[in-house]
């Protein structure tokens, strides 16, 4: 058992996954008081689903004023826990693992092959393969963006030059939503991978430790192969 | 603990915190929090409040014109009857030294403005149009705000719809009583014959319908503040 996950990435993982799937909640709330994007009078470009609303069952907050308090609740709590990560993977160094670096495409090509049988053995990888790091990096961008386009629409006039930087009060509001579906998109491939790949890692996020030994690269795992410990399929290895 | 108790001891944790978020959003202990996020959101909307930021509406964006979306409160839509109330006047009183009756001749003697600005809706929605009136400001020198007033009421007689805003707000140049909009006397949809409007304030802040400008020293929350909206509502 080696330690992965320093408490502070655990804590401040858990704390982010709850914010988020909350700020989504109440945010999909918010948007169903008005579904759509065009300004008044005008039409809107860029959405292929004006004016049909969110079902309530994806919603949190129970009403327009109810998910905006728990939308400006949640915020300070998305914003001050996503500043511990960044500051805390800054001055610890773990920010080496996450982002991504010359030749990282190659080795995401290598990872696309052994998932599609094209290669027969896992690929080298550090902590994280390619893909991860991608992913990794990407979601506090998004998240960063988030904050941005939010504080955009939410205060339109007296920082009205965060709103012009993204095209206007109606660009900004489509910016949130559309940095919102890119988020949900990494998150459910994430959460996916996990379980289909690496299910020991959850054990890492929750209590710090992770047995090598049960690694994907390891256990020569791709999504539902070879899920469990190397010795579990000896025998049925690919020649 | 082996691998097998841990993973669904972790699975059962992460359902049960997923069931309390189904259901925390009715709790009392949740309210508290909520109301203390939303008063510690007022201290910084406050503090990034200056009267030196402001809107204009994008210079491309159509005026929304009969695309404005309007309500009112009333089971049908309120109009001023002279016979019953005698003629329209807004009256200015509360913590100011000299209470006014302004008639609509009143209003158009002090110094006109016309700005082309978004309105923001707490819906999400923006509405482009030109409004036409007098800054609140200059009424406010016309009638001497007391040093003690913090907070201004916005009354109607749209069946006791009214909205109270922090003083700074009210002061800002784009916040106006406003008596046409897009070059018309304001419609009886909207607010005829006069409303608040301003772009620094979401829409249900904006009361229509207007009859009395009450500065006051304490807040008096509102229609829709008192029914949970948040009562700063500013942009």
């Amino acid at each position: 058992m080696t330690g992965r996950h320093h408490w502070v990435v655990r804590v401040t993982h858990w704390v982010n996954a709850i914010a988020l799937t909350l700020l989504v909640g109440s945010g999909l709330r918010i948007f169903n008081a008005y579904p759509a994007f065009a300004r008044r009078g005008e039409q809107f470009c860029c959405y292929p689903f004006e004016h049909k609303a969110i079902p309530d069952y994806l919603t949190f907050g129970g009403w327009l004023g109810g998910a905006r308090h728990w939308h400006f609740a949640l915020m300070w709590i998305l914003v001050v826990n996503g500043l511990v990560y960044l500051t805390f993977i800054y001055l610890h160094g773990e920010w080496r693992d996450l982002v991504p670096r010359r030749g990282d495409a190659r080795d995401a090509m290598a990872m696309i092959k052994f998932y599609l049988f094209v290669s027969k053995t896992h690929p080298h990888q550090g902590k994280h393969n390619a893909m991860q790091k991608a992913t990794y990096s990407a979601l506090p961008i998004l998240s960063v963006a988030q904050v941005l386009t939010g504080l955009a629409i939410w205060k339109p006039v007296q920082l009205g030059w965060i709103t012009a930087v993204f095209g206007g009060y109606v660009w900004a509001r489509y910016w949130h939503f559309v940095a919102m579906v890119l988020l949900i998109v990494l998150s459910f491939a994430h959460i996916f991978m996990v379980f289909a790949v690496d299910p020991y890692s959850i054990q890492s996020m929750v209590t710090g430790g992770y047995r090598e030994d049960l690694s994907p690269e390891a256990r020569n795992a791709r999504p539902f192969y070879h899920l469990l410990p190397r010795w579990a399929h000896r025998g049925t290895e690919e020649k | 603990m082996d691998r097998r108790s841990f993973l669904s001891a972790g699975g059962f944790s992460l359902t049960a915190a997923f069931l309390a978020a189904c259901s925390i959003d009715r709790s009392p202990r949740a309210q508290r929090l909520l109301d203390l996020a939303e008063k510690k959101n007022e201290g910084v909307e406050r503090s990034l409040f200056h009267h030196s930021a402001m809107n204009s509406a994008k210079s491309g964006a159509k005026i929304a014109g009969a695309a404005f979306p309007s309500y009112f409160i009333s089971k049908t839509v309120p109009v001023w009857d002279e016979k019953v109330h005698g003629p329209w006047a807004l009256e200015v009183s509360g913590a100011v030294n000299n209470p006014v009756k302004l008639t609509l001749e009143d209003l158009r003697k002090l110094p006109f403005r016309s700005q082309r600005v978004d309105h923001f809706c707490v819906e999400g929605w923006n509405a482009v149009a030109v409004w036409q009136g007098v800054r609140l400001s200059d009424i406010a020198r016309v009638v001497g705000v007391a040093p003690d007033a913090a907070y201004v009421d916005f009354q109607s007689f749209d069946d006791g719809y009214h909205e109270s805003w922090d003083l700074d707000s009210a002061m800002h140049p784009q916040t106006l009583v406003v008596i046409a909009m897009d070059g018309n006397l304001l419609g009886m949809a909207h607010g005829a014959p006069a409303r608040v409007h301003s772009p620094v304030k979401l829409g249900y802040k904006n009361t229509k319908y207007l009859t009395k400008i009450v500065f006051l020293p304490k807040r008096n929350g509102g229609y829709w503040s008192d029914q949970g909206y948040e009562w700063y509502g500013g942009t």
